[in-house]
């Protein structure tokens, strides 16, 4: 670690490139075009320096400390060794690979909670709900929509069965649990799909299962590699819209259960 | 200012409790299933330390950064009130944040790669970065278009599930007419758009537009650009291996 403040400076610079079109946008819109300063300009260039330095030493210290770890043990748990798959050509037993799906789930769950797009969201949706949904009852029901949705996206790529089937069957899901669900709650169900899948998440899932479409006989990295984001985007939808159900019908209940008690 | 340090003392307590599951998980499943030590322990410790910092700093930054300059946004463009101005921010900062994203960088050039492989595209460099140059054109023009969609449907307050449904719908019927290498890439793509920097900051403005607007709620219409933002990709992209192929 000699090299941090070297290391700093090129993950800060590369965080700095990252935003540097978003703060084109922003500046020829609220300059050039609504010709009017935000009221507090200081507090908000402050609190923007404050997200780059953040995100710049998450992502450093995510790279020096976790996803090396992340990556070998996606690789070793995957590896046909340890397995006990080695020199098969063809037809894997998916039970073979319990300890990968147990991965899966967990580092799912674990990188969904540390995500810091989720993390924004969630604070957003308190506020704005006027704090009728709680942020980590929300990221809660995230990570384990992630959590569910890797595993069974591992478990696609050991049995080899087309991705299509679990997506669009997910649809269905989606679709039948949108109608019956509260309309306030739907929109940020949706939303949740797509942030889920960030910062932390994507270099851990991607190597996972790049490592398991490498290491199954007769599956390709290439054309097995794909998916698990896909899995991971689709399956927070229907874990938040079964919590807002199920919390819903929790609290009905409590309150048709009231009256007589008293 | 006698409570700032109680306040940072909070937040990074905060911060390590976001991080605790992913530390569990990983030294769980290192020591106990794979029964290895961990290999650098200090540089694993002094990575967490930033982690926590960053996150605490991020997560600080948000507050009084990145969400009240979203909502600035919002209420200028409201005062402004030109429909067309709104919607061409929309676009530029939709088009703007993914077309340089390095996720989606990265799964452009492992696209073009399968598209080698299968035969649906010449084998060789030049081919493959034309292919890859364009993907990432094909998912910046739709994202930009998901958030000028989906600003429309907050000014005219739209039912969302109408309009997500109806892309799902779209998604499974191109599905069966796709080129079978396409899709993985396709599905995936709607994952890898959506930015740390540019959530935060699009969900502010959602949410701000939604508020200053007579008669829209901001749960009901505020939130949705993401997910309008992870939807339209996933057919662009199916179009585009149609077309190519």
């Amino acid at each position: 670690m000699t090299d941090f403040p070297r290391a700093f400076a090129d993950a800060l610079l590369s965080t700095v490139l990252d935003v540097a079109p978003i703060v084109v946008i922003l500046l020829l819109f609220q300059l050039v075009i609504l010709r009017r300063k935000p009221p507090n300009l200081r507090k908000i260039a402050a609190g923007s320096a404050l997200v780059l330095v953040g995100l710049a030493l998450f992502l450093i210290g995510l790279e020096n400390a976790l996803f090396p770890i992340g990556k070998t043990m996606a690789r070793q748990l995957t590896a046909p060794e340890y397995i006990g798959t080695e020199g098969l050509v063809a037809d894997v037993d998916w039970r073979d690979y319990l300890t990968v799906y147990a991965f899966a789930a967990a580092i799912g769950f674990a990188t969904t909670i540390a995500e810091p797009s989720l993390v924004a969201v969630a604070i957003k949706a308190r506020d704005a709900s006027g704090g009728a949904v709680h942020a980590w009852g929300l990221r809660i029901a995230v990570a384990v929509g992630v959590a569910v949705g890797v595993a069974l996206g591992c478990f696609r790529i050991v049995t080899g069965t087309p991705l299509p089937w679990y997506i669009i069957g997910s649809y269905v899901v989606v679709m039948l649990l949108t109608f019956r669900s509260s309309r306030t709650i739907v929109p940020l169900a949706y939303d949740s799909g797509g942030v889920t899948t960030s910062t932390v998440t994507v270099p851990v899932v991607a190597a996972l299962g790049l490592g398991l479409a490498a290491g199954v006989p007769g599956r390709s990295p290439l054309i097995d590699g794909f998916g698990l984001i896909a899995f991971a985007s689709v399956f927070p939808i229907i874990s938040v819209l079964g919590y807002s159900i199920v919390a819903s019908w929790l609290s009905r209940r409590r309150k048709s259960k009231l009256p007589e008690e008293a | 200012m006698t409570r700032f340090p109680v306040a940072m003392l909070q937040m990074i307590l905060n911060a390590l409790r976001d991080l605790a599951p992913i530390i569990l998980v990983i030294a769980f499943f290192q020591i106990v299933v794979l029964r290895q030590p961990f290999p650098d322990l200090l540089s694993v410790l002094i990575g967490l330390l930033c982690v926590i910092v960053g996150l605490t700093l991020f997560i600080q930054g948000l507050e009084s950064g990145l969400f009240p300059l979203g909502e600035a946004l919002a209420q200028g463009f409201a005062q402004k009130g030109s429909v067309t101005i709104l919607l061409a921010f929309g676009f530029c900062l939709g088009f703007g944040t993914t077309v340089a994203e390095p996720a989606l960088i990265a799964v452009a050039a492992e696209a073009a790669d399968v598209a080698a492989e299968a035969g649906a595209i010449v084998d060789n460099d030049r081919a493959r970065i034309t292919y890859a140059l364009e993907l990432r054109m094909v998912v910046a023009v739709s994202v930009g278009a998901a958030i000028v969609l989906g600003i429309l449907r907050i000014l005219k307050g739209w039912p969302i599930h109408l309009l997500i449904i109806g892309g799902y719908v779209l998604v499974t019927a191109m599905t069966v007419v796709a080129p079978a290498e396409i899709i993985g890439v396709a599905y995936d793509s709607g994952g890898v758009t959506t930015s740390t920097i540019t959530v935060p900051l699009v969900t502010a403005l959602g949410v701000g537009l939604a508020t200053s607007i007579r008669g829209r709620n901001p749960m009901v219409d505020g939130f949705g650009l993401i997910a309008f933002a992870s939807l339209t990709p996933m057919i662009c992209v199916l179009a585009y291996g149609m077309v190519a192929s």
